[in-house]
């Protein structure tokens, strides 16, 4: 066609002519637009090939039940190797999906029927799209055989995901166990669950009629918004050290109460710890000291370091998170900040953010992108795509990262998280014990990593209205690190 | 069963367009008369063989007795297409004649899937224009004075989009229809385009003075900012493009080209700092998913529709056009890409590509500037808007709600793309006579 346009071009210029004839014009924009219209077919295949995997898993797109006519949705396997979900079909050509352990990984694999949730929502599409051999593909679609969908390799760890479910045990809570250094999510909890194996009408009904108001349904690990309590005292010590470059001087008497403007503050079981430091403050988590610390902090520059450490953001996870919230601004009033400092007050965190906070502590200050898939597999085993671990943020600076480890390895070696003390993995973390409402009972917490000076884990551990962190969280915890390094 | 016939269609109706549209690049090569004529030949059977296959695909699935009465229509009016047009446009291009019974046949098959009503419509609309049009080359030929009216179309268009403007009925967020009675509605401003490629033909091919460019371009610009203003940005787009090309053919002067693009982009960048509705579109085009929930729901859920459908396609009657908005129209690539595949979709785009070319060979030919000039203006109206149209369900460039020539439903459209496609297959016809000669035979005081 280039031949043809330029030879009529040259035609034209041979012919004597009374004015300019405008072909030669004609031929350059002729090539300008034939090449902009090429490349919308270039662009085209390149959206098909490059860019729509990724573009179509989107919980928008309502095309999955007509993929299932002729795609087998593909399984999903934990890092050990172990099926958690699968699809099979009987002789009749009806197929279900089955998940061999249960209840165990429901809140974060989630539901197939009722609604899809969790990875069986995030990853619908990529179980729904076939990497095999497209002469294979093409006869089998002309048998009216379904292809196999690609297989969904998680980065969970059956063992651990096992030990995290005993620790809670009958407790409500869930607990968050990541890899610092890359983001791999290795275990998600949330009690209490459900099993989405064979979930009929009625045990649907009761479960969404909820009687009991245990809420079975909700992820409690990314959706559940409790106060941090004693755990946001990491945060309140990085706002100091910040602050007051001479941190180190600092110094408080407790004893065991105080008031600060109309605030009572007093430490948790009416103890006095007399002439702290901040070190010592933080290990054993005395209450009256951080609301002292809290009252000299600047309210707009603490709301500042929260909100880069993503409190009042969405978290970017592919599934459902709430938002954790801090509340105090410039505007607030003095009198919110002794509450806020310990962790009280209006502030709301989820178990899952918590984990993120103290990954990045055991990272250096830079915070690792969570993810749960690690790859992707076709029928053959074949890895289609793995993930990449990637930076979500910088938290804080590599010193301070330092700082508040060396706090957190004294909180195991002499305060209130001493039952990890004495492990061959030397454990690092903060305690809570969150005052919910204004009964007097806590919800136990416990964030931290393992090993201290080079960490490979780090977990978020929460049990409702279970009591002090110290004595229920801390050990629930221990569990799970005890599994991991059971064969490390 | 009716599974298993759809997956197989699905291939076949690949593997059809693909032959039709290497032909339509083959035939540009082919010397030998007889060896286009076969071509052509072929070319008509790989559409009968589609649109048999679509409706016998839609009537297993749909079993609407509508579906054979309106396929019967179609062959009808397609046969007698051919035939008539071969004794009223003398030795047309069948290429040309070909495309647009083609990109015609898949409307239908595409509409007849949406809804048998909408195929019905659009029917109807292009069996008229296909009716209208067989007056055009008789127009062409014994019109004279179509070189002489310049004024008159610069005038009669900017009236007719005014009172549009002022009067004209909003749909999908433009200010571009007219309601004539309860049920029927036209768009003007498809009607102006050709109307506008005449007029700037017209006073372009006559201008000498650097002072009557100067003229001609400030009423060129008067329907572009009608448009804008009444958020018709496509069309807008489409004005202004094909005038600047012309501008550039009729001077011969790259500067005004240059210069009136340049004029254009900050036009544009105003137009953005300006306009809420313009940078709404710019938004859902950097991120669509960013704004699922509303500006970007329709170039998400387009682009949806071809990932899903992949390179094969879902089969006729398997995709979800439903969840596409606008979906007859504005977004009936996506639909086609989604069901016939995305192999399909490019073979469609390589079509555009060959009557594209087909059309600017055509403006090469012509002696006149007058017709020259119009040539290449409704060529370049006919690629923007395939640009536009496809460019924008497929997130290339952002969307400015244009339909795609011929495939879109919509009778303003179907009608004013037929009557384009025939005015140049008219200025073919009237080359192959010889302009001159026309011109000496139809001189009343010519010495005999
Ligand atoms: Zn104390």
């Amino acid at each position: 066609m280039k031949k043809n346009l330029s030879q009529k071009g040259e035609n034209k210029a041979s012919v004597p002519q009374k004015k300019n004839s405008g072909n030669r014009e004609i031929v350059v924009l002729t090539y300008l637009m034939t090449i902009l219209l090429l490349s919308l077919a270039v662009y085209f295949g390149y959206y098909l090939t490059v860019r729509s995997s990724l573009v179509i898993n989107s919980t928008y797109n309502k095309r999955s039940e007509l993929l299932e006519n002729k795609i087998l949705r593909g399984s999903i396997y934990s890092s050990d190797g172990e099926v958690l979900a699968r699809t099979v079909s009987d002789e009749m050509g009806t197929s279900k999906r089955e998940y061999p352990f249960g209840s165990l990984f429901v809140h974060v694999l989630g539901r197939y029927t009722h609604g899809k949730t969790g990875l069986e929502l995030s990853e619908n599409f990529n179980m729904l799209r076939s990497n095999i051999n497209p002469v294979v593909k093409i006869a089998n679609e002309l048998q009216g055989k379904k292809n196999p969908g690609d297989n969904i390799f998680t980065t969970l760890d059956t063992r651990l995901q096992k030990a995290a479910a005993e620790a809670l045990g009958s407790y409500r809570g869930a607990v968050v166990a990541m890899e610092p250094d890359t983001g791999k999510i290795l275990a998600m909890v949330s009690k209490p669950d459900y099993d989405p194996d064979g979930l009929d009408a009625e045990t649907w009904d009761l479960l969404t009629a909820d009687e009991q108001g245990e809420a079975r349904l909700l992820n409690r690990a990314t959706q559940g918004v409790y106060p941090p309590g004693s755990t946001f005292k990491i945060l309140t010590a990085l706002e100091y050290m910040r602050e007051h470059k001479n941190y180190k001087k600092y110094q408080y008497d407790c004893t065991g109460n105080d008031v600060f403007g109309e605030v009572k503050i007093k430490c948790y079981g009416d103890s006095s710890h007399g002439l702290v430091d901040l070190k010592t403050s933080f290990l054993k988590s005395c209450n009256t000291s951080f609301a002292n610390i809290g009252m000299t902090l600047d309210k707009g520059k603490f709301r500042e370091l929260c909100d880069s450490f993503l409190f009042n953001t969405e978290l970017l996870l592919p599934f459902s998170c709430s938002q954790s919230s801090f509340v105090l601004d410039k505007a607030s009033k003095e009198e919110e900040l002794p509450q806020t400092a310990i962790g009280q007050g209006k502030t709301g965190i989820t178990p899952m953010h918590n984990a993120m906070i103290t990954a990045a502590i055991a990272n250096g200050g830079i915070l690792m992108k969570p993810y749960f898939v690690d790859r992707r597999e076709n029928a053959y085993g074949e890895t289609i795509s793995k993930t990449v671990p990637s930076e979500y943020a910088t938290l804080m600076t590599k010193k301070e990262a330092l700082q508040l480890t060396d706090y957190m390895k004294a909180v195991v070696e002499s305060g209130t998280a001493s039952s990890l003390k004495g492990t061959d993995y030397q454990a690092a973390g903060k305690t809570g014990s969150a005052e919910f409402d204004s009964s007097g009972k806590t919800h136990a917490w416990f964030v931290g990593f393992a090993p201290a000076d080079n960490p490979e884990i780090a977990v978020s551990v929460i049990l409702e209205e279970a009591g002090s962190g110290g004595t229920y969280a801390v050990p629930a915890a221990k569990k799970v690190l005890d599994e991991y390094f059971k064969n490390n | 069963m009716l599974n298993l016939l759809v997956e197989i269609s699905k291939y076949i109706l690949i593997i059809n367009i693909l032959l039709y549209t290497l032909y339509g690049f083959l035939i540009f090569g082919y010397k030998n008369k007889k060896k286009q004529n076969r071509g052509f030949l072929k070319q008509r059977a790989f559409i009968i063989t589609i649109h048999f296959i679509g409706y016998f695909i839609l009537f297993l699935q749909q079993k609407d007795f509508m579906l054979i009465f309106l396929y019967l229509g179609e062959v009808i009016l397609f046969i007698v297409t051919i035939i008539s047009y071969q004794f009223v446009y003398r030795n047309l291009s069948r290429l040309i004649l070909n495309h647009m019974l083609m990109l015609l046949m898949i409307s239908f098959v595409m509409l007849a899937r949406l809804s048998v009503s909408l195929a019905f419509k659009q029917f109807c609309f292009a069996a008229s224009a296909l009716i209208i049009s067989l007056v055009i080359p008789f127009f062409i030929e014994h019109f004279h004075q179509l070189e002489n009216l310049g004024w008159l179309y610069c005038f009669l268009g900017i009236g007719l989009l005014v009172f549009v403007a002022v009067f004209g009925d909003e749909k999908y967020g433009a200010k571009n229809w007219i309601s004539v009675g309860n049920f029927f509605s036209i768009q003007p401003s498809e009607f102006v385009k050709i109307l506008y490629a005449f007029g700037a033909a017209a006073l372009l091919s006559r201008a000498e003075r650097f002072k009557d460019i100067i003229k001609i371009s400030i009423f060129a610009a008067v329907p572009v900012l009608v448009l804008v203003l009444s958020k018709d940005l496509g069309s807008a787009l489409i004005y202004f493009v094909m005038y600047i090309c012309m501008l550039y053919i009729a001077t011969g002067k790259f500067a005004y080209f240059g210069l009136s693009l340049g004029m254009g982009c900050i036009a544009s960048c105003v137009a953005y700092r300006l306009f809420s509705h313009v940078r709404v579109r710019v938004l859902a085009w950097r991120d669509p998913f960013a704004y699922i929930d509303n500006q970007g729901y329709q170039i998400a859920q387009s682009l949806f529709a071809i990932g899903t459908g992949g390179w094969f396609g879902m089969g006729l009657s398997g995709g979800l056009p439903g969840s596409i908005p606008v979906r007859e129209s504005d977004f009936i690539f996506s639909v086609i890409a989604e069901e016939l595949g995305g192999f399909f979709a490019v073979c469609l785009i390589f079509i555009y590509i060959s009557a594209f070319i087909m059309f600017i060979n055509i403006s090469l030919k012509m002696k006149k500037s007058f017709y020259k000039l119009t040539a290449f203006g409704l060529s370049v109206q006919f690629f923007a808007q395939i640009f536009l149209n496809i460019g924008g369900v497929i997130k290339f460039i952002p969307s400015t709600g244009v339909t795609l020539p011929l495939l879109s439903y919509g009778g303003s459209s179907v009608v004013s793309t037929i009557i384009l496609f025939n005015i140049i297959q008219g200025m073919y016809v009237l080359d192959q006579i010889g302009v001159d000669a026309v011109e000496e035979k139809s001189k009343p005081k010519g010495r005999k």
